[in-house]
């Protein structure tokens, strides 16, 4: 299960298994969704499984998140999400009902993000073979003009920022799987994250060096991996990073980091130093975009690392997720 | 948030660091032990080296019950989680813990029922809508967390569960301590004491560490502060020459203990008579299995456990690592054969045992600077 949490394990999956066989090379720096060239024009696409549990959960669904999540990886490789298939593996037995909820917040969420959903595949799969629904959604996407995302043209110096609290989804998840004997008034933070990403091109485009949204693994995970591909250093400042109490409260509790914790709405920006301040402004103005924060920049040392530092000067080296985020007792 | 951000203030903490360094003794080298695993975590995770002397060592003890937990009772436990019937629960920090066949994560995809309970009140919980199946709980941990354990049993009990069962490991925590203070090798100034174990067994079970070994301890909290402050109290005492038993941790722990989960544990359990650490051995009287009287939910007898014995990889050196006499960097193992994604010793499975710590934290901080200085 840990190839599937989207930290180390899963990267070595990907880069040591999967992309050598497909693509019959040592990978290149994978991105959120690819950019390829066809009939002389530019083209992004991308594709991404949903297997959520539970299917509903406070703030959002699974059907919720498949065209968020989809539109969001488009979004972060420099891109508009143009029309969406959808693939729906269902469990036999699954009742209408639950299936017709999603489908309708599929089709809100396609609404809320201007995206149309153009085709799609259902299998059915004997019960007690897939676990309620998984849902598959694949996204193409016309390239935002004027901006490139490239874990190569990040410099020392360069500004880091997100879009605003981390680990609301995860941790909702986390606790909407009601294992935990406590509640916490907390929602998902799914959404399309597009208007923020089209604000920033349109107001900070040639400063914009690399995006990325921190799903599974977190805000660490997705950092290590540009810290990797670029080989600098991202050097955070704990108290910049956003992170609501009830999310510090519940990793205090639960032995968690939130820099581990998966996000559904938020995303990771690199920027040149001079556009940081117009990049965060600007982020200020989209409704939704008031919590953006300048948590850290790019250094030169320790190379391919990202370090946190905290208030009173102690700091660590914060590696990926290693498997999933296991609560520690203890 | 309120209990973790005063103790987390960065003027207080710079103030705490000064009179650190206002009280040590720049000739002098002093060895601290922290006992307890959630310290050496908290040590790394707030960077404290960072803001210690460079004469401050702190030397990760023996508190981390996942660590000292031999692979063989790992692979009895998982022994019975071969039969179809059963439940395997254990706390997540079990879930990636190796044993010689594989962890219990890798059990489950296996096949095994494997869950990850929070408490072993959930897994009574499991107990009782599972009628159809046998829920066994893998119960580990210093007397932190055996009251837990010892309370679900008298529930079991009380309500005639029949289809559930614990396996025990749970330690105690002074053998442990007595051991690492009769190894030779060893040299320590004082202790910082375990704060969550205390808040059970109170602060009276050191007195013989000060009074017969001479040495201070401070049971401390574990947050930044908290430690910082008992290293100035550990401090106090050795410049007055003094070895006191003193409570740091005061919000939390009663000097007198919890007398009701002491009285839960004396019901429910008795200590073996002696019983195998990773790294440290056999101690004898060091840890607790069930009495006569709760022999219905002890599944080492309601279940055939092999009872194996497994050495560790012989280039391994969690011992003594385990026992602070080398650094994790300083084992053979340490970053290349072992690492967190696939542990050898159990140090490096658990976020509080010193390898994954350091591994995690500190060990690529040290490489750059090796790097930094050789260039």
């Amino acid at each position: 299960m840990a190839h599937g949490a989207g930290g180390k394990a899963s990267r070595k999956l990907v880069e040591g298994l999967i992309v050598p066989i497909l693509s019959g090379q040592a990978p290149p720096s994978l991105g959120d969704a690819a950019h390829v060239q066809f009939n002389g024009a530019s083209l992004a696409i991308t594709t991404d499984g949903f297997v959520v549990k539970p299917l509903q959960f406070p703030g959002g669904s699974i059907g919720e998140l498949a065209v968020n999540g989809t539109m969001n990886d488009l979004a972060v490789s420099g891109a508009r999400g143009q029309a969406l298939v959808v693939t729906f593996v269902l469990e036999e037995g699954l009742p209408t009902p639950v299936l017709e909820a999603e489908v309708r917040a599929m089709a809100e969420a396609a609404g809320r993000a201007g995206v149309s959903i153009v085709g799609g595949d259902t299998k059915v799969v004997e019960h007690g073979k897939a676990d309620k629904m998984y849902i598959t959604t694949t996204g193409i996407g016309a390239p935002l003009p004027g901006i490139t995302v490239d874990p190569a043209s990040v410099l020392p110096g360069d500004k880091v920022i997100v879009s605003g609290p981390i680990g609301d989804h995860g941790i909702t998840i986390l606790l909407a799987r009601g294992d935990l004997d406590f509640e916490a008034d907390l929602t998902s933070d799914t959404r399309c994250v597009l208007p923020l990403v089209e604000m920033l091109a349109a107001t900070a485009g040639p400063g914009i060096r690399w995006m990325r949204d921190p799903t599974r693994g977190g805000v660490a995970t997705s950092l290590n991996e540009l810290a990797r591909d670029c080989g600098l250093s991202i050097a955070l400042e704990e108290e910049l990073i956003p992170t609501r109490d009830t999310v510090r409260g519940a990793c205090e509790l639960l032995g968690l980091d939130p820099l581990h914790i998966a996000n559904e709405g938020q995303f990771l920006a690199v920027v040149a130093p001079e556009y940081a301040q117009t990049a965060l402004s600007a982020l200020h103005a989209v409704p939704g975009g008031e919590g953006a924060r300048l948590i850290g920049e790019v250094r030169e040392q320790p190379a391919a690392a990202v370090l946190v530092t905290t208030r009173y000067g102690g700091s660590r080296i914060i590696d990926m997720l290693v498997g999933d985020p296991l609560p520690r007792i203890c | 948030m309120r209990f973790v951000d005063e103790f987390r203030d960065p003027e207080i903490i710079q103030k705490t660091a000064e009179e650190i360094r206002r009280l040590v003794d720049p000739a002098r080298h002093y060895r601290f032990m922290e006992v307890c695993g959630g310290h050496t975590h908290a040590i790394y995770r707030f960077g404290l080296k960072d803001v210690l002397p460079s004469n401050i060592e702190l030397i990760h003890g023996p508190g981390c019950p996942v660590c000292v937990l031999p692979m063989g009772r790992i692979d009895d436990g998982l022994s019975i989680s071969k039969d179809p019937n059963v439940m395997f629960t254990a706390f997540g920090d079990m879930m990636r813990v190796p044993g010689t066949q594989g962890s219990p994560l890798e059990h489950k995809a296996g096949g095994a029922d494997v869950r990850i309970v929070y408490s072993p009140s959930d897994a009574l919980k499991l107990a009782r809508s599972h009628p159809e199946k046998h829920v066994m709980f893998f119960a580990i941990g210093f007397e932190t967390t055996a009251p837990s354990t010892a309370l679900t049993l008298m529930r079991a009990k009380a309500e005639g569960i029949r289809n559930f069962s614990v396996f025990c490991n749970h330690v105690t925590i002074i053998p442990a301590i007595r051991a690492i203070l009769d190894s030779p090798d060893m040299r320590l100034d004082a202790f910082i004491g375990p704060g969550h174990v205390s808040t059970v067994i109170g602060c009276r079970p050191y007195e013989w560490i000060a009074v017969n070994e001479h040495k201070p301890i401070v049971v401390s909290g574990f947050e930044p502060l908290d430690l910082l402050q008992s290293i100035v109290m550990i401090l106090l005492q050795l410049r007055a020459g003094e070895a006191r038993v003193e409570n740091q941790y005061k919000r939390v722990v009663p000097w007198e203990g919890n007398k009701a989960a002491l009285r839960a544990m004396a019901e429910v359990f008795e200590l073996r008579p002696y019983f195998e650490w990773r790294g440290l051995g056999f101690i004898s009287q060091s840890a607790l299995r069930l009495r006569d009287a709760y022999a219905e939910w002890d599944a080492e007898r309601r279940f055939a456990v092999p009872g194996v014995r497994v050495t560790d990889p012989r280039a391994a050196q969690c011992g003594e690592v385990l026992k602070g006499v080398l650094k994790p960097a300083q084992c053979k193992l340490f970053g290349h054969e072992c690492t967190p994604e696939h542990p050898i010793g159990a140090l490096m499975v658990s976020t509080e045992g010193s390898c994954a710590a350091y591994h995690n934290y500190e060990h690529r901080k040290e490489l750059v600077k090796s790097i930094q200085s050789a260039a």
